[in-house]
């Protein structure tokens, strides 16, 4: 019963984290029709700041921390002004680019910090228990961030004009240039919204998980199961489906391995795409 | 050939016997190569040669207008399939070969029930999930797989000794002439499938799916059709490839891996049967006389994702597009209204 339990407190410290993830995979695919295959890279990147503003030279981490989000942001206008957008009306080229973007951040990393891997102190040592189960302030951290931060996009969402031009695009979007709203200018915001939630998520784990230059892959799988699975075009879908996926990999980890545990998502993920390719939460038309 | 529209562009009687003679010259010119090359540069020429099967393969497989992520694990079933063949059962390797080709086809063939029920990128992510868990299956499953270790000390072709005449395939002289003999056998047949009906049915599925399902054709059997094809010489070029280095690990068959066989394909163009083995071979040259010369080994992913990326922006039909475009526009400054006209396309 405390391993379970236990576990579902780790679960819900990668949950948070996947979360960020997947809403700015979401967001980019949502405005650019395009899939960002340097999505992890994005990541990396952000994971890399910490490492080098925090770790290096010693500034605060909450710090280091809006580096990385500002950072990778800007990393994020770059991509979409240089490959995404005269790449508008082809979406299978602008996936082929991330790739090319992708192996370009990896040997940018390699080349500033090296291969191995990162080693970032813990920026606090205390932990609070839980009913028995221990939940250390790093990950504490990492989960109200990544609430705030989710709830904040939500108000900026439903409540900002930028919002609902937003929302135009990712619905129609040549009816919404018909109402003004200028296309450029939203996919500069959902760029910089979706890469900086990458770059956060990554600056947030950066003293958990000791970042590698290749520490990418296993972060774009992640995010491509949960997208599939919560369906691709939604943000509630994603995050429910974060929530849903870091539960099933942290059991299965727990209780088989690690290995197996991503077996078991990427079937989950065959299997969604198999019965239900619109996901569990995506919209019918998306098909 | 009956078909008029194979036939009509290429095949006057001067045309054919003038594509004969090139044909002539370069297997005249492959079989001089490795004799100007050091032994170094012999075993690259080997692994160019696999890789352009690879490729040619892939390529099949694109005609129907779907983009796998998965081709690369596919050749690692082919290799891994022939190297435990060999290895635990003594199946003699020619043979070991074959069947790993045909594992390679039946992976592909079960595969294709998940995965045809999707387009676009829905397929592309659905073939990356499906290559990932074989990948990790080798890698959590040490025996038979070897685990993220691999397979080691994989057997390699038997020699040849007939009194008078002996040949010794650890030599890279002698396999790369094996390679090639598979490899150009394999391209031949491959040449020809695009070019017969069922080539021509791929066509039709990439550009029309709805009005080729509408006069009859069963677009997913089609699609698998294409998919167990290319996953069959697929699993060839596998084979070749651990029968060659003699060992095969989880991470040679990668995401990362497969990367660079998109580049391949993408730089050198997938319009035409000849434009990936273009891009493979260019950027092989490239790489290997460029790049390690001038001791940019580590920023080789670097300088792979440049040209990617300005490959997609600025030649998005790719190098085989060079040719017909430089001509073009040798032609518009000559003028001459025949000349612009002649050579439209």
């Amino acid at each position: 019963m405390d391993l379970l339990w236990q576990t579902a407190i780790n679960a819900m410290y990668a949950a948070s984290y996947m979360a960020l993830i997947a809403v700015g995979l979401v967001m980019i695919f949502g405005v650019m029709g395009v899939i960002n295959f340097a999505h992890g890279e994005l990541y990396m990147a952000g994971a890399y700041c910490v490492v080098f503003l925090y770790a290096q030279e010693k500034f605060p981490f909450l710090l280091s921390v809006a580096g990385g989000l500002i950072f990778v942001g800007i990393v994020g206008l770059l991509m979409e002004r240089a490959l995404f957008r005269p790449l508008r009306k082809n979406p299978l080229g602008g996936l082929i680019a991330s790739i090319g973007f992708l192996l370009i951040l990896q040997t940018l990393a390699v080349f500033g910090f090296g291969r191995r891997m990162g080693h970032v102190p813990p920026s606090t040592h205390g932990k609070i228990e839980i009913f028995g189960a221990i939940l250390t302030y790093q990950r504490l951290f990492v989960i109200v961030v990544a609430i705030l931060l989710l709830a904040a996009l939500w108000t900026f969402l439903k409540r900002s004009k930028f919002g609902w031009a937003l929302r135009a695009c990712a619905q129609d979007a040549e009816a919404a240039s018909l109402q003004g709203i200028s296309m450029n200018q939203t996919a500069r915001i959902a760029m910089f919204i979706g890469a900086a939630l990458a770059g956060v998520a990554g600056a947030l784990t950066a003293p958990l998980v000791s970042p590698t230059p290749y520490i990418g892959h296993s972060i774009i799988v992640t995010a491509f199961i949960i997208i599939i699975v919560g369906g691709i075009g939604s943000l509630e879908g994603a995050v429910i489906a974060a929530v849903l996926y870091a539960f099933v990999h942290t059991f299965v980890t727990t209780f088989f391995d690690g290995v197996i545990a991503n077996i078991v998502g990427l079937a989950l993920m065959l299997a969604v795409l198999v019965v239900r390719p619109t996901g569990l939460f995506g919209a019918k038309e998306r098909a | 050939m009956p078909d008029p529209a194979v036939a009509a562009p290429a095949d006057g009687p001067v045309r054919r016997s003038f594509g004969r003679l090139r044909l002539v010259f370069l297997f005249a010119a492959l079989a001089v190569l490795p004799y100007l090359l050091s032994y170094s540069q012999q075993e690259i020429a080997v692994l160019l040669v696999i890789n352009v099967l690879l490729v040619s393969s892939y390529r099949l497989l694109t005609l129907t207008g779907e983009w796998s992520l998965g081709h690369v694990v596919i050749m690692g079933v082919g290799a891994y399939a022939s190297a435990l063949l060999a290895k635990r059962l003594g199946v003699p390797v020619p043979l070991s070969l074959l069947i790993g080709g045909c594992m390679a086809a039946g992976t592909a063939a079960i595969l294709s029930f998940p995965l045809f029920r999707m387009k676009g990128f829905y397929f592309l992510i659905g073939s990356f999930a499906a290559g990932e868990i074989i990948r990790l299956i080798w890698k959590r499953f040490t025996d038979p797989f070897g685990g993220p270790k691999g397979l080691k000390r994989i057997d390699a072709f038997p020699d040849i000794d007939t009194g008078f005449l002996s040949i010794d395939f650890y030599e890279p002289v002698n396999y790369y002439f094996l390679a090639l003999v598979v490899v150009s056998a394999s391209l031949f047949v491959l040449y020809r499938i695009e070019r017969s009906r069922i080539g021509l049915t791929f066509h039709a599925i990439h550009w029309q799916d709805r009005l080729a399902e509408s006069v009859g054709v069963d677009t997913f059997r089609y699609r698998t059709l294409a998919f167990v094809i290319a996953s069959f010489f697929a699993g060839i070029a596998g084979g070749l490839y651990a029968h060659y280095v003699g060992a095969v690990n989880p991470t040679r068959f990668s995401v990362d891996q497969m990367v660079y066989v998109l580049v391949w394909a993408i730089v050198g163009g997938t319009a035409t049967f000849h434009g990936p083995i273009l891009g493979v071979v260019v950027l092989t040259v490239i790489n290997e006389m460029v790049l390690r010369g001038l001791g940019l080994d580590t920023a080789r992913p670097l300088i792979y994702g440049a040209i990617l990326i300005l490959s997609v922006l600025y030649l998005p039909d790719g190098l085989e597009s060079l040719g017909p475009r430089l001509r073009a526009w040798l032609q518009r400054r000559r003028g001459g209204p025949a000349a612009a006209g002649g050579e439209a396309a």
